[in-house]
């Protein structure tokens, strides 16, 4: 018998399960046939992801002429993108990583797939610095390998450069940690599994995994170990990433604000994100009884939080740019240049998503709704799109001198890359649904019987 | 008689054919043995040729094929085998020439490469001044595509002999029958070619020669003659002017051309006699753009206007109209007549009436800037000629027709009309550079070298002498008029160089030789001419005046743009996408006007989501005449109840399919009168016309630190620092609870930059006239692409240098009014606030909207150099980075093109290769042809897709200089660097001035530290090598 729990703490995990039903459940969708939905949703996203990739070998074949960029306005859907999916992949490291440092065992349901989503995630993310260069092919210059080009080096200045490494270690660090929860879930079907190919990828894909007791020993001590080296990434890469603007010139870039305010839209964007899969995954894999109300309204709670944060931030920036009283800040993302100039509507769509929308939260009855949840966490992805593309495109379109004023309009490339990211995401999301254990159930395991319904019950009718 | 001949390829084929045709029906002696190869089942089977050795086939033969099937690019370049001796690969030679077109007359020098030219500047011992068409034609003399490259009968290409031949019989015989012939030309201001034309119609004396300019001075040449005798154009010395009046008279931009430095020069508010500028005008031009007062004026009211000065100033009282400047100018009249000799008046009035009005007035002012003693030559044609030719080439009076460097069927109102009566002619030849409308309808046209290829002299004074010699051998078929004339006049022996020699030898040349002459490009010949002004009645003027001039709702001027004049250039690509100085729209022309009547007709130009301008089309339609399809463009400025539109567009034949922009205004220039009274508009509904504009933001919306300027009083009276009434405020930071001014502070050490070369370079903001060569010579020393209009369109011009052009906003017309000062960002804002009562957005948008009359204010803008350079810390790969002797370097080879660089500078000067513009067909411009590709200069790289760019401080000229001077063991000489950078060497007013901080003698040196010097946008302390000095306004006031 674990720990013991309230009676008054909801449990985690539904009805009467067993451990056996735990197993049968999350190995039902990979040894089982998938369902008519789920290949749609596949083919779907297939055919979208495809559709983007034409149109990234269109833009490497012919230049980065085919966007709708100019000479004033030198990034816009392409590092809103960027910023877009490295902000929702946040979700999964602090999950997995904070939230067992900090012992909080609801995590325990989400974070296999939040972490997926994360890896997955930043693989989109990660694209887009790549396709977004002139010449991508030489891309690799950005990475301090020795070379025979003379004594060229890197800029350590750039925080491009930091990106290159920011993104590159949260990438590696969130593989090896979603790995590693990975390896009993793998033995387990492994174990279970009849057909000797799957048998051959899963005892590949386990690593070994024996089940002694010094496995499980040395299992929690590296995911301890993981979860510590993973914690400051989830400070780090987003610092490191809005310091692609803070460290600029430009005014609405130029914000010593920009570190703590992007680190908390990340969150938030990525925990809408996890909203949104989960709501979509626990109803068609059959799951509900371990995705509950109860882990729905914590994710809330963290969007509350963070939304609240960011919400904060950009009343400051609001207030700071008309507090400086400086000319060049009179049409910032957010302040009034912004909102009577000619992008009034993504300034609009930026405060009725991330601000007016999330507010929602605080009723206990649309917190705890399934439907509204995953409502407003569309919401919260859009407004996040959009606070991106606001700093960018805004911005830019109106730089320092009257006469580089400009506008940015999509061309059917840069929209069709953009769905292809979303597209490629979705295959990978789906393979991995069909392929990977979607909850970590040695974990869950772990708290059936503290907080499992029908333990809790029954404990509870023993104490009486 | 038909030809029976029998070949035959053997005796025995001749003597038995049976054995041959058996032979032929039976190709293969022997029967291929298929069916033993296939049809043997087990032969197959054992054949010992197993899959491995199949596949091995299949592979190498494939490869093979593949191998063969790829052809090894074909390298064109030739090294010399036997070098000449005077030329050094890599070293460039400079000769002297000039520019003489028939519109755009320019001393220049021309740097050639390896036998090629490559650029133009101006020659500035010959005092040469050069505009953007002038720096720009030496791409046209590498356009194969409008060129005529070989003598043509018809659609049919024929030997020079030929021509000569049929030509000189053809013409023999029209001298025989005494039929008439014309001769037409352009203004040719060449003597000797002038001597030559004179000995061929003694030859043929029923060939008349009558000249036409395409854009007609004949009115002013026709008062010019009636009050001094000589038919010319009188001559400006502007920089002795205190008070210049003008009535529509662009003399910076187009009129007659090369004022602009005489005019900067007035304009030195040191000078303690700065000039005060007032305009009159109803079109934004480019000299509008530069007066102290900009007063709108109908064109109708312009010579009313013209008569009222005249009699304020000498009491006299012509009859005229009241018109609504009569305030203004009464007080024109009496700056006038206090700056005495010092002021002038100018007209740029097609009537010779006006014109007379305004000698009048220079002569009663004893104005010492009018100088009708030493007249210009630079304009010869006639109206009345050309009107007699037009009818008599109708009637079929004229026989025959020989045209050079004209092109009648465009540039002549009717000239449409004019092809059938052509046709008809006995004889029609054209003496072409281009083939263009006339030459494709005469029956013969003879291909002219260009004047890069040619020999020639011009006359533009009676003192000043310039000679044009080839810098390249030919590139076509071509040969000169002067030879071709010189052969059919019986001069068989005499080629026109030995011609031309002579003739100088002779007639010009006193106390030079040719060889010195020809070395310099230019002769003064010292000449003292004196006239006096004959008394003209002018009573019976002003009234005829009163009656030719009909007043109507709708006037229209028509003018020539700084892109492309004449037209004669209209197949540039680069004078194309030069954007106009004044609208900042390339690509083409279009119907300005005004705010007030745009509203009243419905057009509109709104600002599409792609950051483009949209408009409408119009109709107008003059005496009957009606062009369609007009874009329409609101041009703050223009006068009410006036239009305006460019001539020199709407070129069609023989152009390239993207040079065929715009619509020929020449249709609508009847008499050539450049304005058009009763004109009617008709707004065309449906489709909408997309501009190419490199700037959409008119005003500067209140950021005045970016353009400093002050009023000539401030400028004298207050101290620029000053707290609060200063005009040239540097940024200031609090440190240490101090206020200190920003360049004091740094975060870092400052790098030692005392050593070796440091450029700066100094923009005065003052003399700048926003004309644009330097755009032009920019653009030829650095390779930079053109992109065409649908890229413009869509903000993505290439330009390293543009000309930023700022309209004032209403607000600080109020502002001027009620404080008589220019406002700072700072009192603008308050006074927005304050006085108007605005709340932020409404702020905003009153400082973004343009006035309906605004000041206006040119900013050259390119790569700033900053020695903090925001571009240079945030690339990833390090591939700009900074010089040693101050220019922020850009590395084509290392960039991968994050355009991180461009979004975080601050002066948005960086240009992104969007494509790869050249060798690419979706970009058919001067870089995707032999010919065109010849005039790109050799040192500087063309930039691939996928790079950044910028300007460079023409790194390759000032190396250059550098080792020039150690191989020659000495210092650089001062002006060396100023004349390497491309822009500073373009310059004719020296509002650019480039040189070496670091050595004391350099007049940058000076400039650095002048108390107008200012750093754009010096609050981000990014501390710029390129240093602007403020606009300085006169105001008349003290």
């Amino acid at each position: 018998m674990s720990h013991y729990e309230a009676p008054i703490r909801e449990p985690l995990v539904l009805g009467h399960k067993t451990y056996h039903d735990i197993t049968e459940d999350i190995a039902r969708p990979i040894e089982g046939k998938a369902n008519k939905n789920w290949y749609i949703a596949f083919y779907i996203s297939l055919a979208a992801m495809l559709w983007g990739f034409g149109c990234i070998f269109y833009t490497v074949g012919t230049g980065i002429g085919v966007w709708g960029l100019s000479k004033n306005i030198g990034w816009a859907w392409d590092i809103t993108n960027f910023v877009w999916w490295v902000g929702i992949g946040h979700a999964g490291t602090l999950i997995s990583a904070v939230l067992l440092l900090f012992r909080q065992k609801w995590r325990m349901a989400i974070n296999r797939s939040a972490e997926a989503m994360t890896i997955f995630a930043v693989f989109q993310a990660g694209l887009f610095p790549i396709i977004h260069m002139g010449r991508p092919w030489n891309g690799y210059w950005v990475l301090p390998i020795p070379n025979q080009f003379g004594s060229l080096w890197v800029n350590f200045n750039s925080p491009l450069l930091w990106d290159v490494f920011a993104i590159s270690t949260y990438l590696s660090v969130s593989l090896v940690f979603w790995w590693t929860g990975l390896l009993p879930d793998f033995a387990m079907i492994r174990d279970r599994a009849v057909k000797p190919f799957q048998k051959k990828i899963y005892s590949l894909l386990s690593f070994g995994w024996s089940g002694r007791a010094k496995d499980w020993q040395r299992f929690e001590e590296v995911s301890l170990v993981l979860a510590g080296l993973a914690t400051p990434l989830v400070l780090s890469v987003h610092t490191i990433v809005s310091m692609d603007f803070a460290t600029s010139i430009n005014p609405g870039w130029h914000s010593t604000i920009f570190p703590p305010y992007f680190v908390a839209g990340a969150i938030f964007s990525g925990f809408a994100m996890v909203q949104t899969l989960l709501g979509i995954m626990r109803k068609v894999t059959n799951l509900e009884a371990y995705i509950t109300r109860l882990h729905i309204e914590y994710m809330n709670v963290v969007i509350i939080l963070t939304g609240g944060i960011v919400a904060i931030a950009y009343a400051t920036e609001f207030f700071i740019a008309w507090y400086t009283g400086s000319q060049y800040e009179d049409y910032t993302y957010l302040s009034v240049g912004a909102a009577t100039g000619p992008y009034w509507w993504a300034f609009y769509s930026l405060l009725l998503f991330n601000i007016i929308i999330p507010q929602l939260l605080w009723i206990k009855k649309i917190r705890r709704s399934f439907v509204w949840s995953f409502l407003i966490s569309i919401a919260i992805n859009i407004g996040m799109w959009f606070e991106r593309f606001d700093i960018i495109a805004i911005v830019l379109s109106k730089g320092h001198l009257p006469s580089s004023w400009w506008r940015f309009e999509p061309t059917f490339v840069d929209v069709g890359i953009f769905i292809g990211t979303i597209g490629f995401f979705f295959v990978l999301f789906l393979l991995y649904a069909r392929t990977f254990p979607v909850i970590a159930q040695a974990e869950v395991k772990t708290i059936l019987k503290s907080s499992g319904e029908s333990y809790k019950k029954l404990r509870d009718n023993n104490h009486e | 008689m038909a030809l029976n001949r029998k070949y035959w390829q053997s005796v025995e084929e001749l003597k038995d054919s049976s054995v041959v045709e058996t032979l032929a029906k039976n190709e293969f002696v022997e029967e291929i043995p298929t069916d033993e190869f296939l049809g043997d089942k087990e032969t197959l089977e054992s054949s010992s040729t197993s899959r491995r050795d199949f596949l091995k086939y299949v592979g190498f033969t494939t490869a093979a094929a593949t191998l063969a099937a790829c052809e090894g690019p074909v390298k064109k370049s030739i090294p010399y085998v036997v070098k000449p001796d005077d030329t050094i690969l890599g070293v460039a030679d400079w000769y002297a020439s000039t520019v003489a077109d028939g519109f755009d007359f320019a001393n220049v020098l021309v740097k050639t490469r390896e036998g090629r030219p490559i650029l133009i500047m101006p020659n500035k011992d010959a005092g040469g001044s050069t505009n953007a068409r002038v720096q720009a034609s030496v791409l046209s003399l590498y356009d194969n595509q409008l060129r005529l490259k070989e003598p043509r009968k018809g659609d049919s290409v024929i030997s020079w002999d030929t021509a000569h031949l049929e030509i000189q019989s053809s013409l023999a015989q029209l001298k025989e029958a005494n039929e008439p012939i014309v001769l037409l030309t352009g203004t040719l201001a060449s003597p000797s070619t002038e001597q030559i034309i004179s000995d061929f119609l003694a030859v043929y004396p029923n060939v008349k020669h009558v000249v036409y300019d395409a854009i007609s001075e004949s009115g002013t040449l026709d008062a010019f003659e009636e009050m001094y005798g000589s038919r010319a154009l009188p001559n400006y010395h502007f920089e002795k002017a205190h008070a210049i009046v003008s009535f529509g008279a662009d003399f910076i931009g187009d009129w007659q051309g090369g004022f602009d430095k005489g005019y900067a020069a007035s304009r030195n508010p040191d000078s303690g006699h700065m000039s005060y500028h007032v305009q009159f005008e109803a079109n934004m031009s480019l000299t509008g753009a530069n007066a102290d007062e900009r007063v709108v004026t109908k064109p109708s009211d312009q010579v009313f206007a013209l008569i009222n000065l005249y009699n304020e100033i000498t009491g006299s009282s012509l009859p005229s109209k009241a018109t609504p400047v009569d305030a203004h100018v009464k007080e024109v009249a009496a700056i006038l007549k206090k700056s005495a000799s010092h002021g002038v008046v100018v007209s740029g009035s097609s009537d010779k009436e006006a014109q007379l009005i305004a000698f009048a007035i220079n002569d009663a002012l004893k104005s010492k800037v009018f100088d009708p003693a030493n007249p210009s030559f630079i304009r010869k044609g006639n109206d009345a000629d050309l009107a007699q030719v037009i009818s008599d080439l109708k009637s079929g009076k004229v026989k025959g027709l020989l045209t050079y460097n004209v092109d009648p069927l465009y540039n002549v109102a009717s000239g449409s009309e004019l092809a059938k009566a052509i046709n008809k002619l006995k004889l029609s030849v054209a003496f072409s550079v281009q083939n263009d409308a006339t030459a494709n309808n005469t029956q013969y046209s003879l291909p002219m070298s260009h004047f890069l290829e040619s020999w020639g002299d011009v006359k533009t004074t009676d003192s000043n002498y310039g000679l044009i010699q080839p810098t390249i051998q030919k590139l076509f078929d071509t040969a000169q008029i002067q030879d071709v004339l010189l052969k059919w006049s019986g001069n068989d022996s005499t080629s026109y160089y030995d011609y031309l020699k002579g003739y100088w030898s002779s007639n010009v040349l006193v106390d030079q030789s040719w060889n010195q002459a020809l070395h310099d490009g230019f002769y003064i010949r010292k000449v003292t001419n004196s006239v006096s002004a004959k008394s003209v009645d002018l009573f019976p003027i002003a009234k005829a005046l009163e009656k030719s001039i009909k007043p109507s709702d709708v006037e229209l001027t028509l003018f020539s743009s700084t892109a492309l004049g004449d037209g004669k250039q209209a197949n540039n690509p680069w004078l194309q996408e030069f954007p106009d100085p004044i609208t900042r729209a390339s690509w083409d022309n279009y119907l300005s006007i005004s705010i007030a009547d745009a509203s009243k007709y419905g057009f509109t130009n709104p600002v599409k989501d792609n950051g483009a301008i949209n408009g409408n089309y119009a109709t107008v339609s003059v005496n009957g005449v009606s062009l369609e399809n007009i874009p329409v463009m609101i041009q703050p400025g223009q006068a009410p109840g006036s239009v305006g539109l460019a001539l020199g567009y709407g070129r069609k034949t023989s152009l390239k399919q993207e040079m065929q922009v715009g619509v020929n205004a020449y249709t609508l220039y009847a008499n050539s009168k450049n304005v058009q009274y009763g004109v009617s508009i008709e707004k065309t509904s449906g489709p909408v016309h997309e501009f190419a504009c490199t700037q959409v933001q008119k005003t500067i919306a209140g950021r005045h630190d970016i353009l400093k300027e002050t009023t000539l009083k401030d400028y004298i009276n207050v101290d620029p620092k000053d707290h609060k009434n200063g005009w040239n405020i540097p940024a200031m930071v609090s440190y240490d609870h101090q206020e200190v001014e920003a360049k004091s502070i740094d975060l870092w050490d400052e790098f030692n930059r005392e050593i070796g070369h440091h450029f700066n370079l100094s923009i005065d903001l003052t003399s700048c006239t926003g004309c644009g060569a330097c755009v032009i010579a920019c653009h030829a020393e650095n390779n930079v692409p053109v992109v065409g209009k649908s890229e413009v369109r869509v903000g993505r011009d290439m330009h390293w240098l543009r000309i930023d052009r700022y309209y004032s906003s209403g607000v600080e017309e109020q502002y001027n009014k009620i404080y008589h000062k220019e406002p700072s960002s700072q009192s603008i804002r308050e006074f927005a606030k304050d006085s108007l009562g605005l709340g932020d957005g409404a702020m905003y948008a009153a400082l973004e909207k343009e006035a309906e009359n605004p000041q206006v204010s040119f900013q050259p803008m390119m790569c700033q150099h900053c020695n903090h350079a925001p571009c240079e810390t945030v690339c990833p790969v390090a591939a700009t980075s900074h010089g040693r002797q101050g220019q922020n370097q850009m590395t084509y080879n290392r960039c991968v093109g994050t355009r991180y660089c461009a979004n975080n500078c601050p002066y948005r000067v960086r240009r992104f290769n969007w494509f790869n513009y050249a060798n690419n067909n979706e970009f058919d411009f001067n870089m995707n042809n032999d010919y065109g590709k010849m005039v790109l200069n050799p040192d500087v790289v063309v930039r691939s897709r996928g790079v950044m760019e910028k300007c460079s401080f023409c790194i390759q000229s000032t190396q250059a200089v550098i080792l020039k001077a150690k191989k020659e063991g000495r210092k650089v000489k001062t002006g060396e660097f100023n004349d390497a950078c491309a822009c500073s060497a373009a310059c004719s007013t020296g509002a650019m001035v480039f040189g070496d901080v670091n050595s004391k003698e350099d007049p940058i040196v000076p400039l650095t530290k002048d108390k107008r010097a200012y750093h754009v946008l010096d609050y981000l302390q990014t501390k710029p090598n390129v240093v602007y000095q403020v606009k300085v306004r006169n105001t008349n006031e003290t």
